[in-house]
């Protein structure tokens, strides 16, 4: 189940910067770990990520290994018209996962 | 009897006032902590908001969970039930972290965040608690009173030692990358003693749990925590 928290302004400006966090629930595994077994559990990490606000693309992410757990990611945009933040992201397992939050230009 | 047993219970307390682990964490941590946007255990909080609404809703409000973690874990029929027990009640079961179960916790402990720690002392079965609070086990041969109440504030290597209080679990250690309850915090230190580990869930951690939350009176619920 992909889950993950989209933090942005309640309401922006026109012409504002404004500042997009997100968290993804993911366990961003390096391969190189062992589970209980000793046997060693498969690379697993979100490799891409990308936001797009009213339909074009404003942000785009390559991740590997090196990022912790539930990765944190934040960035800026400048705020045109009221529409939709669309997150999508993929993993080595090739798992999709997508979410979305609404900007609210005043 | 009650209130004689809380102040009973306080004058034991070698290092007086209770103290979060928060207080011991750096400022990131803190900061970290603090943001809703930010704190990753909110993810947990998340997806036990959706559990609850599937297994609990039909006979308990969302709203009626405000205050229930201050009051668990308690004694019930001469048994320890705590916070993990008491949200499965009559629901699916479900193990010990496991992401549903660390979730449903983290969102009923978080509907009592900042409230503070009340639970109702059971002289007899804290005694228990106690008792094993202050034996010495494992290899390294120390109790949980050496590190943690006679040396708070003070470096074991390269960390802060701090009371080792309950008061933010389910708790997201960065060390584990996730979010974990609090037998698994004491199954934590006793491996770093070197001692035989008790099952999650175990009488051993009921009973320490019981006498921590004790211990603990007052100092505000904060899960989801953030911890090192």
């Amino acid at each position: 189940m992909a889950l993950a928290r989209i933090q942005v302004p309640k309401e922006a400006k026109r012409g504002e910067l404004v500042e997009v966090r997100i968290v993804i629930q993911h366990p961003m595994e390096t391969g190189f770990r062992r589970d209980a077994d000793g046997k060693r559990v498969a690379r697993n990490a979100i490799h891409s990520l990308a936001c797009r606000y009213n339909g074009a693309e404003v942000f785009r992410a390559t991740l590997s290994t090196g990022i912790a757990a539930n990765p944190f990611l934040r960035f800026f945009l400048r705020a045109g018209e009221s529409g939709d933040l669309d997150f999508w992201w993929l993993d080595d397992d090739e798992n999709e996962g997508t979410a979305r939050a609404r900007l609210v230009v005043a | 009897m009650r209130l004689f047993a809380v102040l009973l219970f306080a004058a034991a307390n070698a290092f007086g006032q209770p103290r979060s682990g928060l207080d011991y964490a750096s400022e990131e941590i803190r900061r970290l902590q603090a943001s809703d946007a930010e704190n990753p255990g909110m993810l947990w909080v998340d997806r036990g908001a959706a559990l609850f609404a599937q297994h609990c809703a039909s006979c308990h409000r969302p709203a009626a969970m405000k205050g229930v973690a201050t009051r668990y874990p308690r004694v019930v029929d001469g048994k320890v039930v705590n916070l993990e027990a008491k949200v499965q009640h009559n629901g699916p079961r479900f193990a010990y972290e496991s992401q549903e179960l660390l979730s449903l916790t983290a969102y009923v402990a978080h509907q009592s965040r900042g409230l503070p720690f009340a639970q109702e002392v059971f002289p007899k079965q804290v005694e228990n608690g106690k008792r094993e609070y202050y034996r010495r086990r494992g290899q390294m041969n120390l109790s949980c009173a050496h590190c943690h109440e006679a040396n708070p504030g003070k470096k074991l290597g390269s960390e802060n030692l701090s009371q080792g209080q309950p008061n933010g679990y389910p708790t997201y250690r960065l060390e584990w990358q996730t979010l974990g309850s609090l037998h698994r915090r004491l199954r934590a230190c006793m491996y770093g003693l070197h001692a035989e580990l008790p099952a999650h869930g175990s009488d051993l951690l009921l009973d320490l749990e019981l006498f921590l939350a004790a211990r603990a009176r007052g100092l505000p619920v904060e899960a989801p925590a953030v911890r090192r």
